[in-house]
């Protein structure tokens, strides 16, 4: 009976041991997977700019433009150079936005609390607005 | 092999729908992670789908879970809701009964198989419904949600099956 108890309690210890392997692996698995997608993003066409939730526009990623985004004292220079979006000076104290790297992916945004300005790259088709996911 | 199933054996599957039944209203109150994708939850009824499977067979737990779906979408949930659920319940029944097969895992390592499943049907389901593969992200998000229910079902039916033999208290 003693040997019994201890073959089940040795079989026990080892599905425990494998379930702790099978939950790692699967957690590597699904951080292997959110890498592959993080850095497979594809490039969005669409720089959208809200500033204090409204929307204060939206501008094409593929044409080269400078947009002066002024919400009373808050000033920020958003410029838009061969497909990529970047803050290249604000007002804010903390500077965040303007040292934030340029940004292209759909989905990226550069955020500038204390303007609170959102500056989001979207993926916009002729069929209608992206989902949002 | 009997022809036909117990008294017995029916009264308890039947107890084990309403409790399944209870649990998917009690889950239906949580409101959603992602209200984006309505229809995609925790699963905590798998822990009665756990027991079954575990106390009796794979047959019973079907039943149970198809029986369970079908009222739940009927009362609580609409055809959508239903057509998610029906394939996690499916696959994750299914990759659960066959990792219990292979008798490597406890119960807890194959109810987070079976919660992860769960979660990856329910997505795959919407991508073709919604018609938008932007959803795979969420499968990354629901796997993790899907291992930690799937921790919390597993222990929790392997309490059940520890506390609850059905098999010494119903001579089926
Ligand atoms: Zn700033």
């Amino acid at each position: 009976m003693g040997k019994f108890k201890d073959i089940i309690k040795k079989q026990e210890s080892r599905k425990a041991r494998n379930d702790v392997i099978f939950i790692a692996s699967l957690l590597l698995v699904v951080l292997v997977l959110a890498c592959v997608l993080f850095f497979s993003a594809e490039e969005g066409n669409t720089v959208r700019v809200t500033v204090d939730g409204r929307l204060f526009g939206e501008y094409s990623l593929l044409e080269n433009t400078t947009v002066e985004i002024v919400n009373g004292d808050g000033y920020n220079l958003l410029i838009i150079e061969d497909g990529k979006a970047y803050v290249d000076t604000a007002s804010c104290p903390d500077g965040i936005c303007s040292s934030h790297r340029p940004v292209s992916r759909n989905g990226e945004s550069i955020i500038c609390l204390p303007n609170k300005v959102v500056i989001e790259i979207h993926t916009v088709t002729n069929s209608g607005p992206d989902i949002a996911v | 092999m009997k022809k036909h199933l117990g008294i017995k054996k029916v009264a308890f599957l039947g107890l084990c729908t309403a409790l399944a039944l209870l649990l998917a209203y009690v889950e239906s109150l949580i409101p959603p992670v992602f209200a984006a994708v309505p229809g995609i939850k925790m699963g905590l009824p798998n822990i009665v789908i756990l027991y079954v499977l575990y106390s009796l067979d794979v047959r019973y737990a079907a039943t149970v879970s198809l029986v369970r779906l079908c009222i739940s979408s009927m009362l609580f949930g609409n055809a959508m809701a239903f057509a998610y659920s029906l394939a996690g319940a499916v696959l994750s029944l299914a990759v659960m009964w066959a990792l219990k097969k292979t008798n490597l895992l406890s119960g807890t390592g194959v109810s987070v198989a079976g919660g992860v499943c769960h979660n990856i049907g329910q997505v795959l389901v919407a991508m073709v419904l919604l018609d938008t593969p932007q959803i795979a992200y969420y499968m990354l998000v629901l796997s993790v949600t899907g291992i930690i229910a799937g921790v919390f079902v597993g222990v929790c039916g392997g309490i059940l099956v520890k506390r609850v033999p059905v098999g010494k208290m119903f001579k089926f």
